[in-house]
């Protein structure tokens, strides 16, 4: 890896004075992506802004209706949190499957977010759940958010500082890991609440989408039997030697149906 | 260089670091605490797994900058003299190494487990140890040493 310029930042506005006065910085949440990155030489900042820190950019709390997390929560964290647990098991869930013990003990859902990886699990829950992200500047409709491969909506220097979960009646997430690396070759995350019901999913095109169909089909309720035989176009889907696009495509129907059960 | 202090297997260290360093070249390179191996250096294997402020984590995926103040804690500072950890006993106990080279990661991935789980089954160990790669023993016995250290930790 490159050296560069380590800084520590001891708040949200110093982290962004931080970021703004280096020609060339990135936000350090866990590292979990950002490190390995570094170390393969594909990015070289001239500083890196450490936000471990930052101690109101951790902590989970229920705020009308929602479960809001801070930006440099763990998915450990999440995955054990009484409160996620019983308001919305299924983001508890999926936060549980991501990498292994020793990431979920370091990586965070900002940094996650931040980074839209096309094969991440929390942007099909941000998307099924309709979240809204706040930044240190404005809110983001998870609509909105994600705009295609590592690019989101997010502009230079802006930094993530919570998620905004809406409460579902009814929520449910399932993925088909890779074999190797255990991340979603495809993964769907079906919510039912006060927006209607959203499926989205991660793993099988550029960044998360959702499935309008799907949706419209499962208007009536989460019954996996609405799904059978819709199918789900495999173009602009990604292939690679694990998964033909066609084969993601056959993946997302199947996940759908065993997000809620089937 | 930038200056970093924390405490190693609870004694206070320090050193002059580049904003590169990786903790786990600090422990080795630094502080000459081999213990900690690099297998893979892209976060896969575990072999460089420590704790940080109690909890698992790779130290091939964190930089040393990072961790100004944490408490640290590496395979070395398990034993009290000779008296090994009881997660190093059951290794020993179950023959849950071969070659050696993964079994400082795992035995400290091995206390997480154990340490975040009150009741523990196989099912539950293989896929804790999802982070852990060993190519010699096929885990079987890493498992069962796992189960067993958890009955002496948990007593």
């Amino acid at each position: 890896m490159y050296d560069f310029t380590y800084q520590r930042a001891s708040s949200v506005a110093d982290a962004t004075t931080k970021y703004k006065a280096a020609s060339d910085a990135r936000f350090l949440a866990g590292g979990m992506t950002l490190l390995a990155v570094l170390k393969q030489r594909l990015d070289q900042p001239s500083d890196v802004v450490d936000l471990a820190d930052v101690k109101d950019l951790v902590g989970i709390a229920e705020e009308g209706g929602a479960i809001v997390i801070r930006a440099m929560t763990t998915h450990n964290t999440v995955a054990t949190s009484d409160i996620v647990k019983k308001r919305i098991p299924a983001l508890a869930e999926l936060a549980g499957t991501i990498g292994d013990p020793m990431v979920r003990n370091r990586g965070t859902i900002g940094g996650s977010l931040a980074n839209s990886d096309p094969a991440a699990s929390y942007p099909s829950a941000v998307l099924a759940l309709n979240a809204t992200i706040h930044t240190d500047k404005r809110t983001i409709k998870a609509d909105d958010f994600f705009q295609g491969m590592f690019t989101t909506a997010l502009e230079a220097g802006e930094l993530i500082t919570k998620v905004s979960f809406p409460i579902p009646e009814q929520a449910g997430y399932e993925y088909f890991p890779n074999p190797a690396s255990r991340y979603p070759i495809v993964g769907a995350f079906v919510a039912k609440g006060k927006d209607g019901v959203r499926v989205a999913i991660t793993g099988a095109g550029p960044c998360a989408f959702r499935l309008p169909e799907y949706e419209k089909a499962l208007a009536g309720g989460l019954d996996p039997k609405k799904l059978e035989g819709l199918k789900a176009s495999a173009e602009g889907l990604n292939t690679d030697i694990h998964a033909s696009a066609e084969y993601r495509a056959h993946l997302i129907n199947v996940m759908a149906r065993r997000a809620i059960g089937g | 260089m930038p200056a970093v202090k924390m405490t190693v297997n609870g004694k206070k260290v320090s050193g002059n670091v580049e904003g590169r360093t990786l903790l786990v070249q600090f422990l080795r390179e630094h502080l000459g605490l081999t213990g900690t191996h690099v297998g893979c250096d892209t976060s896969q294997c575990g072999a460089c797994t420590v704790h940080v402020n109690g909890r698992a984590m790779k130290s091939c995926t964190l930089l040393a900058l990072h961790l100004e103040g944490a408490d640290v804690l590496t395979i070395e500072g398990l034993a009290e003299g000779d008296k090994l950890h009881p997660m190093q006993e059951a290794f020993r106990e179950h023959h849950a190494l071969q070659c050696g080279f993964c079994t400082p990661g795992m035995v400290m991935s091995a206390i997480g487990i154990v340490n975040d789980h009150k009741d523990l089954d196989e099912k539950t160990i293989r896929h804790q140890l999802e982070g852990n790669i060993c190519r010699c023993t096929g885990y079987h016995n890493i498992v069962e040493a796992i189960a067993a250290a958890h009955k002496t930790m948990r007593g």
